[in-house]
């Protein structure tokens, strides 16, 4: 295998340019002040101070709630999907999957337009519930637009893994408990459960992850006045131009997702 | 009179169009190791796996202690089944794989320490209770496989092919140490194995099955030394099967010759066919024997030699300790008690 090592060397190169030194230039903007020149620096713990005492506090705790929100609610919706689409036969399954995978070939803008104009005031929804003679009810710009948008756009980040947990299970493994005693609801619990939290932890830390960091669904469905901790990195960077402190909020979501991972992985009964 | 434990009666099962099995009939006893043998796809599985629960009948009756239980899903049922690939649960350990039916049963910690230390003493693992089942050995699997099973203290125990994984020697000690636990236990254990030697050396009972039908149910010995069709003696061990004539009872001719027999109640001149088990054909000097022919191959087998022999009307396998080389004349010599005589296939 020695001879075949070098031709990583193209891809060490990418990684080093792409993904190296952008984090360590990000490192080195978190830890120093606006307009610094190549050669002098001034270090500063500024930006992290800033930090704890504004409300940004605030945003990332809300960020992470909305997070955690969406995460849950793709597991309970997506478990149940992938656990029936684990059912069928294996061309079904192949269907279903697509099925489920449709949306996202769909470009994520169009879709959150899309939500816009079946959750605004005179939207789809509405008009509908006026027909039955209801009163509009208010939903764009609000945690549930939000929520929803969020849940729809990473529902399939949940099932894939979960399916893909379930349908490589050995059958014979739920035969067993059957076999020994265990009614169809302790097989799930004991069994079917225990073995598919490989694929629901992965789902749980790849719908986790995209929603606490996302920022266009919340811009878009929750407006300009909405602020999750995606939507502050982004302003940082595009509209106040301060890099330095946008790059510090970035450095303490990182940290703290990479702690959330470490847990995550601690969780996994088969990781040693 | 031993009693009946599981009767199947008429039992068929199609998948899709497929008909895998077609009206099997079989009495099982409290007590007794009987195996269901045959080659890949003969419905041995299936058959098993409706006594366990695992699939329903198409039709037919499954009878345990006379009471009709083909709906009845396993988990309710006095049967533990050891399966072919294991199935261990990978998050439990030894301990807590054992105790997994007792555990569903809500019983008191201390008894089932107790009792999974007891069978694991049985199995031969003492000490293995905090092991991480995954790193051991297939053979270790298997009988922590067999303890789980057997600490429910089934009234039946179904063995899918369990030693199928195993090497040769592993699977030989296993052999002996299933057939000591069942007479420990004194429990029913349906053994499903498609290795005749398995199921020639464990059995009291042998289930033939071909094509989704019994072929021959009997001891080892009545498989081996009578079995009933063509089938049964080509499937179990080897032999020269010949066609001929029942010319009457004691008498049966083939290949020319007529020769003294032990067989009666055939119709007179019934087309039938003779099994010649080749460890009963003896080489001798031409002369001495009505059957002759010329030594056309012998390969050395370790206990004895292989020798092929042509003759007029075919080829015979024997089985000797003595050699005979290449292209020697010789004679094919057998009693009256080696020729087996048996109805022709698809005639009864």
């Amino acid at each position: 295998m020695k001879q075949f090592k070098r031709l990583t060397t193209p891809y060490m190169l990418w990684a080093a340019a792409m993904i190296v030194v952008p984090l360590i230039m990000i490192v080195l903007y978190t830890f120093t002040e606006e307009g610094n020149s190549v050669l002098t620096f001034s270090f500063t713990l500024d930006n992290f101070t800033r930090f704890a005492e504004g409300t940004y506090v605030n945003v990332i705790l809300k960020s992470f709630r909305l997070g955690l929100l969406t995460t849950g609610l793709c597991l309970l919706l997506g478990y149940p999907m992938a656990f029936f689409i684990s059912r069928f036969s294996e061309k079904t399954q192949a269907l279903l999957i697509l099925l489920v995978t449709i949306p996202e070939w769909i470009n994520m803008l169009l879709r959150t337009y899309a939500w816009m104009n079946l959750l605004s005031d005179n939207g789809i929804i509405n008009q509908l519930l006026g027909l039955l003679g209801i009163d509009p009810v208010t939903m764009m710009y609000t945690d549930f637009s939000v929520v929803v948008g969020l849940v729809c756009n990473f529902m399939p980040f949940m099932i894939i893994p979960i399916h893909t947990s379930l349908s490589k299970m050995d059958k014979s493994l739920i035969e067993a408990a059957y076999d020994l005693g265990a009614n169809k609801i302790q097989t799930f619990r004991k069994v079917i459960w225990k073995l598919s939290i490989p694929g629901v932890l992965n789902g749980i830390m790849m719908v986790f992850l995209l929603s606490v960091s996302t920022f266009v669904i919340p811009k878009l469905l929750g407006g300009g006045q909405y602020m999750l901790i995606g939507n502050l990195i982004e302003t940082q960077f595009i509209s106040v131009g301060d890099w330095n402190f946008g790059s510090a909020i970035s450095m303490i979501l990182a940290v703290i997702i990479l702690v959330f991972m470490r847990l995550m992985k601690k969780m996994d009964p088969q990781e040693d | 009179m031993k009693n009946k434990l599981i009767e199947l009666k008429d039992l068929t099962k199609n998948f899709d169009d497929q008909q895998v099995l077609r009206g099997i009939n079989l009495d099982i006893y409290e007590n007794e190791f009987l195996t269901l043998l045959g080659p890949s796809g003969c419905g041995k599985t299936t058959t098993l796996r409706i006594i366990a629960g695992f699939d329903e009948p198409s039709s037919g009756q499954v009878l345990f202690n006379g009471i009709e239980i083909s709906k009845v899903p396993p988990y309710k049922r006095e049967i533990n089944t050891v399966f072919q690939k294991y199935a261990l649960f990978p998050y439990l350990n030894v301990a807590d794989n054992i105790a997994f039916g007792l555990n569903l049963k809500k019983m008191d910690k201390s008894v089932i320490a107790q009792k999974v230390s007891r069978m694991l003493k049985m199995v031969g693992l003492e000490g293995f209770e905090k092991r991480d089942v995954t790193l051991l050995s297939g053979g270790q699997q298997q009988r922590v496989a067999i303890a789980r099973a057997l600490v429910n203290e089934p009234k039946v125990l179904l063995l899918d092919e369990p030693l199928g994984a195993l090497d040769a020697k592993i699977r030989k000690q296993m052999q002996t140490e299933l057939k000591k636990i069942q007479r420990e236990v004194g429990i029913t254990f349906i053994y499903v194995t498609h290795d005749q030697e398995e199921a020639l050396s464990m059995s009291d009972a042998v289930v033939v099955m071909n094509n989704g039908e019994i072929q021959q149910i009997g001891s080892p010995t009545d498989i081996y030394n009578e079995p009933e069709n063509r089938f049964v003696a080509d499937f179990i061990g080897e032999s020269n099967i010949i066609e001929g004539h029942m010319i009457k009872d004691f008498l049966v001719e083939f290949d020319g010759y007529t020769f003294e027999c032990v067989d009666k109640g055939f119709p007179e001149n019934e087309e039938i066919e003779v099994v010649l088990r080749p460890e009963d054909l003896d080489i001798v000097e031409p002369d001495k024997a009505q059957i002759t022919g010329v030594v056309k191959n012998v390969t050395f087998k370790g206990v004895h030699y292989e020798i092929i022999v042509e003759t007029e009307s075919r080829t015979y396998m024997v089985h000797t300790t003595d050699y005979a080389e290449v292209g020697r004349k010789v004679g094919l010599s057998f009693g009256p008690e080696d020729i087996h005589v048996m109805w022709k296939m698809g005639a009864y």
